[in-house]
């Protein structure tokens, strides 16, 4: 079993999620701020991975990822963080999100096999939903790791068993049609998606909801009728606010973890 | 004759061989299948296609000519020069064929608004141009640097009631206007159709544009034996994203006819500064499918270069790529001061202003009428100039 699978298993509360883009501001402070995620409460990181045509992204990360471009970070860049944040912490699952040109270019076999001597235990490519994938997500499953899938809601039904069948480790639910940053309008209709995604599911994958949340309040009711909240562009946020000040960056960081923390139930 | 039997692609999941396919997010695997669905549906309908082929002959001006250019054919050699005149096509461009294809569609999806992306301003005038006949809402992104070298389309756009969206991320130039305006899809999926300007794009995408783009390359093999009474041994054409290219070629794919693409040197392909992603890129992923890409060596985008705003783009339409792979066409490149003689040279003799897109693939066309013996040559004239005059204008510091 993978620190995915445990993670979602072993938990008391829901899973917390979150997602920041490696090399930014630089890599020592992206290490320091995975551990400071880890200590406030997050249980699982979403590592993005910097790429210079995010078409997912909103405003906030994809200027995350030009700051991260600058500094010239590759892939090779975010395995050693990796290593590095694993060499402390055996536990805390980390997933590498981003896109597919990057692992194309170093090849499925060599992006496998260094992404799992990494301690990578996961992997999220945003631009290659399940029929483009197979090959893969076979090669990840040889070096157990989990290829983590989109649904959002413009999925329907036959694609949504298709995509959970594809999906190891958990289900990302996009709670909007839009790009990340976006606001949740509408937490009625997520509840009634994850309703027939659970109904689909038959072999328990969790579900995760990611997208526009913010505040406590969205925290918690997203908390309350799924298997887990992703904040992604609030940290990048704190991140882009503190530039001159990496120690009010982390701290800050550090506070909002801590903050949304305590408005996820328990399972 | 040379037999040559290719196969009938894309396949069904929108694959040339490996290159192509859907790489998107989930949100807009459900569009494109939408798509794909009216496409095959509505589009291939006789209904439809009556009303496209009206549309085309009133309105645009279709079938254009082809025209024999008898003074520097003469000047060049043994060589015959025709030239298909996209340029005549109302708006002054191959992209209003798409355009009107795709407006009609959107219509008849029942969609209120309409997104495109532009590099050179043809493909958002053109999406301009048929959003004002039939009465749709129209948003275009455009980089910030295109906008400063394409002012003049701009200006056309907002004439025509579109909104003028600049891009300032990235390069700011046509890659990532394309990038925005698959953002602005993925937030308004439920009312908005996506027109991508070229053969690039997720699946449908290069199919749809290559089939409204095929008239080009049906009426040009009626119209040389029809008026002409002669077969063209060559074809050529420019190569951005490729779409003005797959229109003249596709018809002829399985021809005994020799053809070619011709890519954007920029300063020279050994310098780097180019935007010639089939001579000198590999396979890679960018904007929902696979194809030659321009790319470091750690799979991140390069920013490219070209003298024309519409070549200026680090991918390439997928069936290009697979064209290339299975060698039925071949690709070259021109550096933009050989487009830039081309551009001058036609202008003088012929009286036609090329676009410098077009320059491209004229100065490729020159340079082998001057080597090759008593061969028909068809190019496809694929945009006029007038765009580009300000272009011109300042880097030869010509006053009036």
């Amino acid at each position: 079993m993978n620190r995915i699978e445990k993670t979602f298993r072993n938990n008391k509360k829901k899973v917390f999620i979150a997602y920041v883009v490696c090399g930014d501001p630089d890599i020592s402070t992206t290490i320091k701020i995975m551990n400071i995620l880890v200590n406030s409460g997050v249980d699982l990181i979403e590592l993005g991975v910097p790429f210079t045509d995010p078409i997912a992204d909103g405003p906030v990360i994809q200027k995350s990822i030009e700051r991260a471009l600058k500094k010239n970070i590759n892939l090779n860049d975010v395995f050693n963080v990796c290593t590095k944040f694993r060499k402390k912490n055996k536990i805390t699952p980390l997933v590498l999100m981003g896109y597919l040109n990057p692992i194309e270019n170093i090849g499925y076999k060599k992006f496998s096999k260094t992404a799992a001597q990494s301690g990578v235990d996961g992997v999220l490519v945003v631009d290659s939903p399940p029929e483009e994938s197979s090959v893969l997500s076979s090669v990840l499953q040889e070096n157990n790791i989990c290829n983590i899938h989109l649904a959002s809601p413009t999925t329907n039904k036959s694609r949504l068993e298709a995509i959970v069948k594809a999906s190891k480790g958990y289900l990302y639910y996009v709670s909007l049609k839009g790009i990340t940053g976006s606001k949740i309008s509408n937490i009625k209709s997520v509840e009634r998606s994850i309703d027939m995604i659970k109904k689909i599911n038959k072999n328990d994958l969790p579900v995760v909801v990611g997208f526009g949340i913010k505040d406590k309040q969205t925290a918690k009711k997203i908390s309350q009728i799924s298997d887990g909240v992703i904040i992604g562009s609030s940290f990048v946020k704190i991140i882009e606010e503190n530039l001159h000040n990496k120690h009010r960056m982390v701290d800050n960081i550090n506070k909002y973890a801590k903050k949304i923390k305590t408005s996820i139930v328990n399972k | 004759m040379k037999k040559i039997n290719l196969p009938k692609l894309p396949n069904k999941d929108g694959h040339f061989d490996e290159y192509g396919g859907m790489f998107v997010s989930e949100t807009l695997m459900y569009p494109l299948k939408e798509l794909l669905k009216a496409y095959t549906t509505i589009a291939k309908s006789a209904k439809f296609r009556q009303m496209l082929t009206k549309e085309l002959t009133m309105y645009v001006g279709r079938p254009t000519p082809i025209y024999y250019a008898s003074r520097i054919s003469k000047e060049l050699g043994s060589s015959h020069i025709y030239l298909k005149r996209e340029d005549l096509n109302h708006t002054g461009a191959h992209k209003i064929n798409n355009a009107m294809g795709q407006v009609l569609l959107a219509k008849a999806m029942k969609k209120t608004r309409i997104i495109a992306e532009t590099g050179a301003g043809q493909h958002g005038v053109a999406t301009a141009t048929a959003c004002a006949k039939y009465n749709i809402k129209c948003v275009v992104y455009m980089g910030e640097e295109d906008i400063e070298r394409q002012k003049i389309n701009v200006y056309r756009m907002k004439l025509l009631g579109a909104e003028v969206i600049p891009v300032t991320s990235g390069s700011k130039t046509l890659k990532d206007a394309l990038n925005e305006a698959l953002r602005d899809w993925v937030s308004n999926v439920d009312d908005t159709h996506y027109i991508i300007g070229s053969v690039a794009g997720p699946h449908p995408y290069p199919m749809i544009v290559r089939d409204f783009q095929s008239i080009i390359g049906h009426e040009s093999k009626k119209q040389m034996m029809s008026v002409y009474k002669k077969k063209a041994d060559i074809l050529i054409a420019c190569v951005g994203g490729g779409s003005n290219a797959i229109g003249l070629f596709h018809p002829f794919l399985n021809d005994d006819v020799e053809i070619v693409g011709v890519e954007a040197g920029g300063y020279g392909l050994s310098t780097g500064k180019h935007a010639a992603p089939l001579n000198k890129g590999k396979p890679g992923v960018l904007h929902g499918n696979r194809t030659y890409i321009m790319e470091d060596e750690n799979g991140q985008i390069q920013s490219t270069h070209s003298i024309s705003a519409g070549l200026d783009y680090p991918g390439v339409g997928p069936e290009h790529s697979w064209l290339k792979d299975n060698k039925r066409v071949q690709y070259v490149s021109v550096t933009d001061k050989e487009a830039l003689k081309a551009f001058y040279y036609l202008t003088e003799k012929e009286g036609i202003i090329p676009a410098l897109e077009t320059a491209h693939a004229l100065a490729y066309a020159f340079k082998i009428a001057k080597k090759r013996k008593n061969k028909n040559i068809l190019i496809n004239l694929s945009g006029r100039g007038d765009k580009d005059i300000d272009t011109i204008t300042k880097m030869t510091q010509m006053t009036l």
